[in-house]
């Protein structure tokens, strides 16, 4: 619980005397939650407003300014059962988020005019075939001009300005030919209207807009939604650093509010939050998070450290830099780069479905016109009816078919606890056929565990575990959390870099090195049979012990692997940690081809041999050396404990301890590409029985609205199939 | 049949009423938290506001 986080960075004006603050909540997740959390707030005095936001798990607050201190709202949060940490919205969340705001607003307009216009569409339909007068006629459809022309002239805006950057590219998308179509309709309603003609597609033209903002928005607004996620990610790994403002005066403040220049101070058990150098202190670190390497290592006055470095013993000083002299970090942003250069533009099934569809559907209203002025019709005639084709192809189906599939799956795969960086992400993540997972963080806990607690006594661990709480190095922390220690021993010294001692029961206690506590054979037996372990030792009087600690394998690990390789993909494993640590990892789930000790250039040099022979392969990892292979790699996914850098570079982002989220990713993904391809050969269908309707000039403007709307139904509901939970 | 003179633009204009509030509602932010919303709606009381509620 960190309640000494510097809130003034958050804080907003809202009005006259009143502050307004957002929090990022973790754990909201039902109504329950959202009334408990607002009762509680709301009846703190002057508190003017408590709102959650259940959809993006967040919670605005506003209160008198100076009556609060902010941190009571995150304790009040903390006894209730909830982290809170506040967060502030980025640009990229701002702007998804009006632009979906625009999209709605539009479909609003486009929806109002569908509407009315049908309205007055369906007694001109009726009247047509009963007793209505011609002048009646023209009124109803001069009506209709008035509501539609309008409206689409605001609605069909962004197919239009699409269309228009595309022309200029010298390029052909989707929004051309419905641009082309939707004038087209409009001018020759108004020419038929003009000359007392029986139909006019007014109607078609704006329910046609409507359709397809309706399948804009559904793809804006998953976008907004992995934003915000994004957003909240960001926030709750709260990512403080203590930072000097004074030579003898520390603050804690957001990372974000770091400078380059600014000293940061370290102390054990801490994660470093900036790249910079080690001006003071010495200890040993580990950089498992930036080289996948368990083993730790030292710095000293002089070396780099990077974001994500855990600190074990010692206390340092560091001058935060924006681009430390490390090589490595040089090295890792030259081949990210490269790798972002060389990801060749994914085709998506959308685009590529347009590119055909286009040079079709023109070609064949083309053909109408020439086939029927060929027989012998007038050419008004042949133009309308290659209109009528025109308005019967309507991409509405298409339109709607993968953004409606893209929305279902993405929110069966937010509650299997994936959350999607890019929207092409679950095509690729399906066509996948080689999973690779880096070893350490990843297959991995990125926390230290105890691996031999079933070899020690209960009674001797509770005791070590509470000696443990003394300490703030990470392997004493890892002893004292496995050993659910609640109260530290009294007067209890530390040896920095040895251990702590003291005095327990009348007999001398210790924990630390296995020197220190004279238990080296023991640690000596550990490390022959688990050479990637940190032992301490643990003495109390003249009984010995020594506890094996290091990261375990995810609980899950072993199914998940097993599951892939049922699917029929091939797992293997690519890390740069050393070979036994590897090899070990690799007997025990069952992983055939594994490497170890892999630099960064060898994960993509190893991905790209992969991809020359047509291998697709989903790279799985969370370090820093992972993140040009996350570039590379055909899709890829990240741990939340994963750097930033991997984060933003990976197709998507898993959360919790368990691995199950990879297997369920590629399961619906898989199913989710099946029923987009479904949908796209549902429209194909629909349109091959109705273009030759239209062809013969028998489509009346009812047959249009009807066919419309009913396609787009169809692939709607064949959509929502992908909302059932795969068991995983 | 006149009386479509009068009843047309009436149900148009009403059709508009309906409109407008559409886009108030939108730029109240009605639409920030469906998910939210939904449970609102069942819940079982509202939260007392800090004003005191008014009976």
């Amino acid at each position: 619980m960190q309640a000494d986080i510097d809130f003034s960075h958050y804080l907003k004006n809202a009005g006259t005397g009143i502050v307004h603050l957002d929090l990022a909540v973790e754990g909201i997740n039902c109504a329950g939650c959202m009334a408990k959390i607002e009762r509680s707030l709301t009846t703190i005095p002057d508190v003017t407003l408590a709102r959650v936001n259940l959809t993006d798990s967040r919670l605005a607050l506003e209160w008198k300014a100076g009556a609060l201190d902010p941190a009571l709202f995150v304790n009040r949060l903390a006894e209730l059962g909830y982290k809170a940490y506040p967060f502030e919205r980025d640009d990229a969340e701002t702007r998804e988020g009006q632009r979906a705001q625009g999209l709605l607003r539009r479909l609003g307009v486009a929806a109002f005019a569908a509407m009315n216009v049908m309205m007055l569409s369906i007694p001109v339909w009726s009247g047509n075939v009963s007793d209505m007068l011609p002048e009646q006629r023209d009124f109803f459809h001069w009506l209709s001009a008035l509501i539609v022309l309008p409206a689409a002239a605001y609605s069909a805006q962004p197919f239009f300005s699409s269309a228009l950057s595309a022309l200029r590219a010298r390029g052909v998308n989707m929004d051309v030919p419905i641009s082309i179509g939707i004038v087209l309709v409009l001018a020759t309603s108004v020419i038929e209207t003009v000359n007392n003609a029986e139909h006019a597609y007014f109607d078609a033209a704006i329910m046609l807009i409507a359709f397809l903002l309706a399948g804009r928005y559904l793809d804006q607004n998953m976008r907004r939604r992995t934003r915000a996620f994004a957003g909240n990610l960001a926030a709750l790994k709260a990512e403080t650093a203590t930072k000097f403002i004074s030579p003898t005066e520390i603050r804690t403040v957001p990372a974000a509010a770091i400078r380059p220049g600014d000293i940061v101070l370290l102390r054990p058990g801490e994660r470093c939050a900036v790249d910079g150098n080690v001006i003071e202190g010495r200890s040993e670190v580990d950089q498992s998070l930036i080289t996948g390497e368990t083993m730790p290592a030292m710095v000293a006055p002089g070396s780099a450290v990077f974001a994500g470095t855990l600190v074990r013993s010692g206390t340092l000083r560091v001058r935060a830099s924006a681009v430390s002299g490390g090589t490595l970090l040089d090295e890792i942003s030259g081949l990210l780069e490269h790798a972002l250069q060389a990801r060749s533009r994914y085709l998506r099934l959308a685009e590529r479905a347009s590119r055909l569809y286009a040079p079709v559907v023109h070609a064949t209203a083309l053909l109408t016109v020439l086939g029927w002025l060929a027989y012998g019709a007038s050419f008004h005639d042949s133009i309308v009816t290659a209109i009528a084709v025109l308005i019967i192809t309507c991409p509405c189906a298409l339109g709607l078919a993968i953004p409606a599939v893209q929305t279902v799956a993405s929110g069966a795969l937010f509650g299997s606890g994936v959350l999607l960086n890019a929207g092409d992400a679950i095509e690729r993540i399906a066509e996948i056929d080689r999973v690779i997972f880096d070893k350490t963080g990843t297959l991995t806990l990125p926390e230290l565990d105890v691996a031999n607690l079933s070899d020690i006594p209960d009674d001797v661990v509770r005791l070590a575990g509470r000696l443990a709480l003394s300490s703030r190095h990470p392997v004493a922390v890892a002893v004292a959390r496995k050993a659910g220690a609640a109260s530290p021993l009294p007067d209890i010294q530390e040896e920095p870099g040895q251990g702590v001692h003291g005095f327990y029961d009348g007999r001398p206690i210790r924990l630390g090195r296995p020197s220190f506590c004279g238990a080296d054979d023991l640690a000596n037996e550990i490390l022959c049979h688990d050479p990637e372990a940190s032992v301490v030792a643990f003495s109390h009087g003249e009984g010995k012990y020594a506890f094996a600690v290091r990261q375990l394998l995810r609980p899950d690990a072993a199914d998940v692997v097993a599951g892939l390789v049922r699917m029929g993909v091939v797992v293997e494993i690519v890390s740069g940690d050393r070979e036994p640590a590897v090899r070990l990892a690799a007997m025990m789930l069952g992983v055939h081809e594994w490497r170890a000790e892999v630099s960064p250039v060898d994960k993509i040099s190893r991905i790209e041999e992969l991809a020359r022979r047509g291998g697709k392969v989903l790279m799985v990892g969370d370090g820093l050396n992972d993140a040009p292979a996350l570039a590379a790699a055909h899709a890829s996914m990240s741990p939340v404990t994963a750097t930033h850098l991997s984060q933003a570079v990976a197709d998507a982002v898993f959360l919790g301890e368990p691995l199950a989220p990879v297997l369920a990713a590629v399961k619906v993904s898989r199913k989710a590409l099946r029923l987009m391809r479904q949908n796209l050969w549902l429209a194909v269908i629909y349109n091959v029985l109705a273009v030759p309707i239209a062809i013969a000039g028998l489509v009346t403007p009812l047959i249009a609205a009807a066919a419309m709307s009913g396609s787009s139904v169809i692939v709607m509901l064949n959509a929502l199939r992908a909302r059932a939970r795969e068991t995983v | 049949m006149e009386i479509l003179v009068i009843l047309v633009p009436l149900a148009i204009a009403l059709g508009f009423v309906g409109l407008l509030g559409f886009l108030w509602s939108l730029k109240s932010g009605q639409y920030d938290d469906l998910d939210g919303a939904a449970w609102r709606a069942i819940a079982d009381d509202e939260p007392a506001s800090s004003q005191g509620r008014s009976k």
